[in-house]
């Protein structure tokens, strides 16, 4: 019937949307779940290219001829229906809970007030102890980044020798497989009397949660590469090093990543409770501190942000992961 | 008599397995001039890839070995490059790079970056493959990524050029033209070659000499058939040569009336 004019941008989020799906790293229902929320993306989406386009043009192209306009109008409804219909439904629970049943937690129209006083001055500083939300996060996100930096540059050398060397493996196997399951929290008390500080100590916190992910990513990325990159390693008598830096390394870059964007996102939900037992500047402690104060549409709030900057993290990690996937052709 | 180039003396490898000791190969004995093109061709499973392999150094020899220009060969090296069956181009390089890597590696101290530069595009070319420097693997066909690993083991001017099945995975038309450049580089280069394959087309139109293995388990060579064509040779005005035919024919009897595949029986 009528042809389309397709602009880029809804080419695009064709693309990625279909590319997404067939990323192996995509784990977890969060993951799966939140770029599609990020891009409005229908979640009933078909796989047909036809289909899509013939939906999602018209969101590109608004000046569309009379006839589209049903299309138009139904494409809008399928895309933002389902999302505004979950979102109606929490409300609804929310309004009802804090109306009838816990007076203490504030309905949703208190707290949005609540959330435009908080967000009003976001980096506002009225001494070490009181400071704005913008700052909280900050200081937590810092904590998480240094961390997890730290749990890489640990993590992948490690994970490297791990998967190239059957003693080492051995050496290393046991321990790991002890370690691995234990709440990251349990090692608070060890690095408070490690580092006799809140920060470092929270910081360590982050790095024993993060290496896991990263060591045994890694490793496994290193014994699923092909002989026969390694014979063409051989055949050319690359040294050590030149192995590790020509073929090791670029052939585990997408695992590498994959261990690297899972431990970020628990590294962000670990800093959460490990800052509620520090206290500090922190988002963590933010919320311990406001139910301290009986302030509970802050703690309302905070929630909404963490997830927020959970999924920017998100983002920024799958940004980064897709650029490395070699195959995925060319960048 | 030219003196020996390339010798596999007395070679013999026996893998462990968890059913005991198997034998693959035994007694191995063959000896190849310098600029020889030689074809192994033999039954699947028959240890062609094995021989190979052990003169790649990629696999030691239980008995015996190989000896290129008086030296054992125990470990790999540039000096033999290998063009494996499934082209193994690294994926995050790009057609370029993955040949850059092994001109960097052999002429790092010898050549200037501009040289090795030239050279990588030079063997790209004689290829016929300078359209695609930029794309990476998995944006090339296959007969396309398999030219780049010829380059790419060309590249390191070796003195034994090790092909296992190089055109095992392709279609008709490719595989010809493959076999053209094949020849034409060869002609050229005058580099010593041992080339594994099924075809026995292959065999014929392109080596001097056919060694065709016996069946395992303990496989040897059969018998070695030199093919006394003239060079330059052209594929549509031999199909009806009559010597031609009686290769063939012989590499044919060899395999189908002296040497019954096991596992296709
Ligand atoms: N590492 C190994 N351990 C045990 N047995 C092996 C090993 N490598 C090869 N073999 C055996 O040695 C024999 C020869 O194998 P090889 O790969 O050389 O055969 P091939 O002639 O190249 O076969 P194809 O034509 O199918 O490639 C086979 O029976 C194989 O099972
Ligand atoms: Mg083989």
């Amino acid at each position: 019937m009528t042809t389309h004019v397709l602009s880029p941008d809804v080419l695009n989020d064709g693309r990625t949307d279909s590319a997404r799906s067939q990323n192996p790293a995509g784990q977890g229902l969060a993951a799966q779940a939140a770029p599609a929320a990020r891009e409005g993306v229908p979640a009933v989406a078909e796989p047909q290219d036809g289909a899509r386009k013939r939906r999602s043009a018209p969101q590109g192209d608004p000046p569309a001829g009379n006839a589209a306009s049903p299309n138009w109008a139904e494409a809008i409804i399928r895309a933002t229906l389902p999302p505004l219909l979950t979102f109606g439904v929490v409300l609804g629970i929310w309004a009802f809970i804090s109306a009838a049943i816990v007076p203490d937690i504030p309905g949703p129209g208190a707290t949005f007030e609540h959330a435009k006083e908080v967000l009003a001055d976001p980096f506002y500083q009225a001494g070490p102890n009181d400071m704005g939300i913008g700052w909280q996060v900050l200081f937590s996100l810092s904590r998480v980044l240094s961390g997890f930096a730290l749990a890489a540059l640990v993590g992948i050398p490690l994970g490297l020798l791990i998967g190239m060397s059957q003693p080492v493996r051995r050496a290393l196997g046991p321990l790991i497989q002890i370690l691995r399951p234990v709440s990251p929290l349990a090692w608070l008390p060890i690095g408070l009397l490690l580092f006799k500080a809140v920060n470092p100590s929270a910081v360590f916190v982050i790095f024993i949660t993060s290496i896991w992910p990263i060591i045994l990513n890694t490793a496994a990325g290193v014994q699923a590469i092909p002989q026969d990159y390694l014979n063409v390693a051989k055949v050319l008598q690359l040294g050590r090093w030149d192995v590790t830096r020509k073929i090791l390394l670029p052939a585990t870059r997408p695992h590498i990543m994959t261990g690297m964007r899972l431990s970020l996102g628990i590294g962000w939900m670990v800093i959460v409770a490990a800052e509620m037992l520090t206290g500090g500047i922190g988002i963590g402690f933010y919320v311990w501190d406001e139910w301290n104060n009986l302030n509970v549409a802050s703690i309302i709030v905070a929630i909404g942000i963490i997830g927020l900057v959970g999924i920017l993290l998100e983002t920024v990690m799958d940004r980064i992961q897709r650029r490395f996937d070699y195959t995925r052709g060319g960048h | 008599m030219n003196r020996t180039y390339l010798q596999l003396d007395h070679l013999g490898i026996t893998f462990p397995t968890p059913k005991g000791p198997f034998c693959a190969l035994q007694d191995v004995n063959l000896r190849i001039d310098k600029g020889e093109f030689i074809a192994i061709i033999g039954h699947s499973g028959c240890g062609k890839s094995t021989v190979l392999n052990i003169v790649a150094g990629l696999l030691r020899a239980t008995v015996g070995g190989a000896i290129l220009e008086n030296r054992e060969v125990t470990e790999p090296g540039p000096e033999r490059a290998v063009v494996f069956q499934n082209h193994s181009l690294l994926p995050w390089l790009t057609v370029y790079d993955n040949v850059r890597i092994a001109v960097d590696k052999v002429f790092g101290a010898r050549k200037t970056k501009q040289e090795r530069d030239a050279w990588t595009c030079h063997n790209l070319e004689l290829v016929h493959m300078e359209h695609a420097l930029d794309k990476r693997p998995n944006e090339i066909s296959g007969g396309m990524k398999q030219r780049v690993g010829i380059a790419r083991a060309l590249a390191m001017e070796p003195k034994v050029l090790l092909m296992d099945e190089p055109f095992g995975a392709l279609d008709a038309l490719t595989r010809a033209h493959l076999q053209d450049s094949l020849m034409e580089i060869h002609g050229k280069l005058g580099n010593t070659v041992l080339m594994i394959t099924h075809d026995v087309d292959e065999a014929v139109l392109l080596s001097d000499r056919i060694v065709m293995m016996t069946t395992g388990p303990a496989a040897t060579i059969g018998e070695v058939l030199d093919v006394g064509l003239e060079r330059p040779r052209d594929r549509l005005s031999l199909a009806a040569d009559a010597d031609y035919n009686h290769y063939r024919a012989e590499v044919l009897r060899f395999l189908h009336a002296r040497q019954r595949n096991p596992r296709a029986a």
